[in-house]
């Protein structure tokens, strides 16, 4: 099984040679601490800003430099700042490759609940629905299961969405799976130590199993 | 042209119950600060307030909240802030919650001049409800509307008389969209200077969108996640 830093690593592998990259708040910002040395990423803020670097030395924190979970980040050389009209815009605009983000539930067509619990939790959707109703290339990062136990992988999302058919790509835990068009999670990659079966018992939506499932390498 | 007021509380003057503002900043950065303390003194109320956050409990538009100065806020992210969320639960406070993006372009809308633009955020989500939908190249998109706000509060890093503006570095964020959307802009900023002291081809906002200006005062600037590296250079 992997902690949240394994799945940022695991995730990571996924990023490629020149891609602009928008990392969500929670485990999708780990993901920045992987990204290999050998390759060249820019991180796009949706608060403002392409070329985010790591967050500043101890005492060099600049109030307005900040990143879109509101930390203090640092600005890597070759960076650029602009306003929320055109980080949408080049977000919209299908500019940026890469969106990874966090979920609570995904559904097998790839529908996904990220942002409101009724009744319990109310704090928004930030830039989420504009990031998955635009991006064509979408990985969740998320836990398989909730902390009841019960699986966030489903047939039908229950909570209310934040966009629909949009999600390519799960990492959690447990397993890499794939979204598949026409429905389905179709199981790529097993956690170190982790059996077909007990993904299996987590997944609640249709699971697509086809030959030996590989163990992943991270 | 006298774009110059001496302070927040001149630049705020005929703010009056019921108006709709809009506010920049993102988070706690680029807020402008002067004129929040000076709305929390004058006790406007009623108030509905356009920003992408609430503030926290004790800074930013979470003060205005704590007083109850606000009747509706529309945002698109609201975390972070306890006041805020005892109101919204309570019933007490009309919240409309909108996509960022959506949020952004609707101001740039109304700044450009477009009474509506069109957008896939929303789509198949309690957002779209209501709303019109158009197809174009075969995607489902929502038309949402322009905003109309009686005044756009904006803080920049300097700007000069004529009332140009140049923001720093993350804290331009919403304050360079909502500055050409309200009926009435009021510009702070943290360095007021002359014309020509600042180069025409850095300038982010145009003069032309800001109505009054000042030099603003005691800037907090506070961090809500202060976050760092362990090793020391």
């Amino acid at each position: 099984m992997l902690d949240k830093e394994g799945i940022a690593k695991r995730i990571a592998k996924e990023i490629k040679d020149g891609y602009y990259v928008n990392l969500g708040i929670g485990i999708p910002t780990l993901v920045a601490n992987y990204i290999p040395a050998n390759i060249d990423v820019v991180l796009q803020s949706e608060n403002g800003l392409l070329g985010m670097g790591p967050f500043p030395f101890e005492g060099e924190e600049d109030a307005d430099v900040i990143n879109a979970g509101k930390q203090t980040i640092t600005m890597l050389p070759g960076s650029a700042i602009f306003d929320s009209a055109m980080s949408f815009g080049m977000i919209r605009a299908k500019k940026v490759n890469l969106t990874i983000l966090g979920a609570m539930e995904v559904s097998e067509n790839g529908d996904i609940a990220n942002w409101k619990i009724p009744g319990k939790m109310v704090k928004g959707m930030g830039g989420a629905m504009d990031l998955v109703a635009s991006a064509e290339n979408i990985i969740v990062a998320m836990q398989h299961v909730n902390k009841a136990g019960e699986s966030k992988l489903l047939p039908k999302c229950t909570l209310p969405l934040t966009g629909v058919n949009c999600v390519k790509k799960i990492v959690t835990e447990l397993a890499v799976l794939d979204v598949l068009p026409d429905g389905g999670f179709k199981l790529l990659e097993r956690a170190p130590g982790i059996s077909v079966d007990e993904i299996k018992n987590a997944t609640a939506g249709k699971l697509i199993i086809e030959g030996d499932i590989p163990e992943m390498i991270i | 042209m006298n774009k110059v007021v001496s302070d927040a509380d001149e630049a705020i003057r005929d703010i009056e119950d019921g108006m709709t503002l809009m506010l920049g900043g993102f988070g706690l950065c680029g807020l402008p600060e002067n004129c929040i303390a000076a709305l929390v003194k004058k006790g406007t109320k009623e108030l509905t307030c356009i920003s992408n956050n609430a503030g926290v409990d004790d800074f930013g538009i979470g003060l205005m909240l704590k007083q109850r100065q606000v009747k509706k806020m529309i945002s698109s992210y609201v975390g972070e802030n306890a006041e805020f969320e005892r109101q919204l639960l309570s019933g007490e406070l009309d919240v409309e919650l909108i996509p960022q993006g959506t949020l952004a372009t609707r101001c740039m809308a109304a700044g450009y001049g477009m009474p509506a633009i069109f957008t896939p955020a929303g789509i198949g989500t309690e957002v779209a409800i209501g709303k019109e939908v158009r197809n174009f190249n075969g995607k489902d998109y929502l038309m949402e509307l322009a905003f109309d706000a009686d005044f756009a509060i904006v803080k920049a890093w300097k700007g000069d008389t004529m009332g140009n503006l140049v923001y720093k570095a993350t804290a331009r964020n919403f304050n360079a969209v909502m500055a050409m959307a309200g009926k009435i802009t009021i510009a702070e900023v943290e360095e007021l200077v002359e014309p020509g002291e600042l180069d025409p081809d850095h300038i982010h906002t145009p003069g032309i969108y800001i109505h009054r200006i000042f030099q603003g005062v005691n800037y907090e600037k506070r961090i809500e996640q202060r976050t760092v590296r362990k090793n020391v250079r």
